[in-house]
C-alpha cells in the first residue's frame, strides 16, 4: 500500500528542513522530493529493517549487549560520552542522565565544529536572530567562512538568499549577498560580492572593519590580502542597510585564532547595532547539533567538554573535550551517541579510540562501531523515530516518523543501560 | 621540522565539507562512493603543473602529524592552497593539538606536497 507524508524534516543539517514529501510503500521509503543532495540519503539510503546488537563481532540478544555496555561503563574509570548531535534532545537527555550517573566526562561533535563559538559567545555575547527573521527581513547577508551551497544546501532557498518575505518583496533582488573565504567556493560565485582573504587573515580582516566601523584611519592600503577599499565599500554597505545578517562557519573556527576569530566577528556585529539591525547565526552542521548545545547547557550549565567525575559537572575545553581526553590517554572507556569519531577525528585520538572498549548506539555500521566492543543499530530520528531537534536558529522542530519503527531508539537503548548500571 | 622534505613544497591544507562526502556517508563508510569522495586533494591547475602533476596522479602529502598519498584533481583554490574533503584521508595529516579549545585546526594546516 501506498502512502503519502507530507511536511517530513529532514535532519541532516541544521537547516532541518520540515517541508519534505515522503512517498512510502510496503514501509519502505520509495520517493523523495524537496530534499537536498545531502540530505537525500537520510530516507533513501537508511535500512529500516531490525538488527540485532552486536558485541565482540557476533551478534546477541539486546539484554546481553545490554549487559555488557553496562559492565564496560562501570568498571571504567574514566568514560568519555561523546557525539550527540546526530540524535533527538530526548535522547541527548539521557546521554546527560547517564553521564552524571556514571561521572562521565561528556563532549558533544560541538567541540570540533562549534566549540569556539560557544567560547566566543561565552566572552563578548551574541547578538541573534531567527531563520524567519532573515526570511521575512534581512537585506544584507554575509557568508563567512563557510559554503551553504556545499554544506547547507537549501539555505539560500529556504532562508537567506531567494525567499520573498514581508519586507523583502522582491526576493533575491532585494537582498545583497557578500562572501568573505579564502577560497572562491560555489557560494561566492552566487555573491554580489566576494572577499578573498589570505589563510588565517579572519582576526585582522574582522579587527579593520571594527576600526573603520569606529570611523578610525587604517594606514595599510591592503588587509590579508584585501585591499582595503574593499572593506570601506563593506562597512559603507552594512551601515545602509535595514537588517542585515552574518552567517558563519568553520572558516573561523577550525583555523588558527579559533574562537578569537568569532569573539572579534561577534563584537563587530553587536558594534554594528549602534547603526542598523545587525545580527548572527553559526551556521551549524549536524541535524541537532545546536540541541546538543542547549541540553547540555540546560542540564550541566555548559555547551560542551563537561567532567561529572567530581559529582557535579565541571567545564573545561582542552580538558573534558574528547580529542584531548583521547590523545591524552585519560579516557578508558567510550559509549558514542549517533556520531563516527573515526572518520572525523585526528589519527592519533581515533587511535586511542580503537584501544580502549567502546559502545556505538547509531543507526548504522560506521567506522568507529566497526571497532567498537558493542554496536546497538538503532531507529533514525525522523524516519521511524519521534524526537526533538533544535535548528541552527534554536527553534526546536518536533520530528514525525515516516515509517513504522522496527528498531528501538537512541533513547530507549540509553535508558535500559542506565537501569542495568542501577542494578550492578 | 624533522618532518619536512628539502625536495618537497609546503601548501596551506583546507579540509571541508562536499556534496559528494556528503553523499557517500549514507552509502557507509565502506563504500566505494564515500571513499571516492574523501580521498582526493584539490590543487590550483598551476601548481600542478608548476609542479608535474597529472590530473588524477597520485602524491604524497607529509604534515608534522602524519603522512597520505591521494590522487590531485586541478579544482577552485588559490595557488598554495589545496583542499581535501572532510574524511579518514585528511585526518591521516591533522594534528592533535587545540589549544586548550577542544578544536584541532583542520584548516590552515602546512603540509608539504611531493609528486610519487
Amino acid at each position: 500500500m501506498k502512502t503519502i507524508v507530507e511536511n517530513a524534516t529532514c535532519t541532516f543539517c541544521g537547516c532541518l528542513c520540515d517541508d519534505i514529501f515522503v512517498e512510502v510503500e510496503d514501509n519502505r521509503i520509495v520517493r523523495v522530493r524537496r530534499v537536498c543532495a545531502n540530505g537525500r540519503g537520510v530516507f533513501i539510503d537508511y535500512d529500516p529493517r531490525p538488527r540485532r546488537p552486536i558485541v565482540a563481532g557476533r551478534e546477541v540478544e539486546w539484554e546481553e549487549a545490554v549487559s555488557e555496555a553496562a559492565r564496560i561503563l562501570v568498571q571504567a574509570d574514566s568514560p568519555l560520552i561523546y557525539g550527540l548531535s546526530s540524535s533527538a534532545s530526548e535522547a541527548q537527555m539521557k546521554a546527560v542522565e547517564l553521564a552524571d550517573l556514571i561521572g562521565a566526562i561528556i563532549d558533544t561533535t560541538s567541540s570540533v565544529c562549534h566549540g569556539p563559538t560557544s567560547l566566543a559567545v561565552q566572552a563578548v555575547g551574541e547578538v541573534s536572530c531567527s531563520l524567519g527573521e532573515v526570511r521575512q527581513r534581512a537585506d544584507f547577508l554575509v557568508f563567512w567562512g563557510c559554503n551553504p551551497a556545499a554544506s547547507h544546501l537549501r539555505h539560500f532557498e529556504r532562508y537567506s538568499l531567494r525567499p520573498k518575505g514581508r519586507y523583502i518583496p522582491n526576493g533575491r533582488m532585494d537582498r545583497h549577498m557578500v562572501v568573505v573565504d579564502v577560497r572562491p567556493t560555489a557560494s561566492a560565485k552566487m555573491a554580489d560580492h566576494f572577499i578573498q582573504i589570505s589563510p588565517g587573515g579572519d582576526f585582522e580582516v574582522l579587527a579593520t572593519l571594527r576600526a573603520l566601523i569606529q570611523g578610525k584611519e587604517i594606514e595599510p592600503k591592503s588587509v590579508s590580502g584585501v585591499p582595503l577599499i574593499q572593506l570601506q565599500e563593506l562597512v559603507q554597505r552594512m551601515k545602509a542597510c535595514h537588517f542585515g545578517v552574518f552567517f558563519m562557519g568553520m572558516g573561523l573556527t577550525m583555523s588558527g585564532a579559533r574562537e578569537y576569530n568569532v569573539r572579534e566577528l561577534f563584537t563587530l556585529v553587536t558594534e554594528l547595532n549602534q547603526y542598523t539591525r545587525f545580527f548572527v547565526i553559526p551556521m551549524r552542521g549536524h541535524g541537532n547539533v545546536a540541541g546538543a548545545d542547549q541540553v547540555l547547557t540546560w542540564q550541566s550549565g555548559y555547551p560542551f567538554a563537561v567532567s561529572f567525575a567530581r559529582g557535579y559537572p565541571q567545564y573545561s575545553p582542552g580538558e573534558f573535550s574528547a580529542v584531548d581526553g583521547l590523545v591524552r590517554e585519560e579516557v578508558d572507556a567510550a559509549l558514542i551517541l549517533a556520531s563516527d569519531p573515526m572518520a572525523h577525528f585526528p589519527r592519533a585520538a581515533g587511535y586511542q579510540l580503537k584501544r580502549i572498549p567502546t559502545i556505538v548506539i547509531d543507526p548504522m555500521m560506521n567506522l568507529t562501531a566497526e571497532s567498537a566492543r558493542v554496536f546497538f543499530p538503532t531507529g533514525s530520528y525522523g524516519v521511524d523515530a519521534v524526537g526533538t531537534c533544535y535548528r541552527m536558529d534554536n527553534v526546536p522542530i518536533r520530528l514525525r516518523k515516516v515509517i513504522d519503527s522496527r528498531r528501538p531508539t537512541d533513547e530507549a537503548i540509553l535508558g535500559q543501560i542506565i537501569e542495568a548500571i542501577k542494578r550492578c | 621540522m624533522k618532518w619536512r622534505n628539502s625536495l618537497a613544497e609546503n601548501f596551506i591544507l583546507i579540509t571541508g565539507r562536499t556534496v559528494k562526502q556528503a553523499a557517500g556517508l549514507h552509502k557507509g563508510k565502506e563504500s566505494e562512493e564515500y571513499r571516492r569522495a574523501t580521498e582526493l586533494v584539490e590543487m590550483n591547475s598551476d601548481d600542478m603543473a608548476r609542479l608535474g602533476i597529472g590530473e588524477g596522479q597520485v602524491i604524497r602529502l607529509r604534515s608534522s602529524a602524519g603522512q597520505v598519498e591521494m590522487p590531485a584533481h586541478s579544482g577552485t583554490v588559490p595557488s598554495k592552497m589545496i583542499f581535501i574533503p572532510l574524511g579518514p584521508g585528511a585526518n591521516s595529516l591533522i594534528g592533535p593539538e587545540t589549544e586548550g579549545t577542544g578544536m584541532p585546526s583542520f584548516k590552515g594546516l602546512t603540509v608539504e606536497i611531493e609528486p610519487i
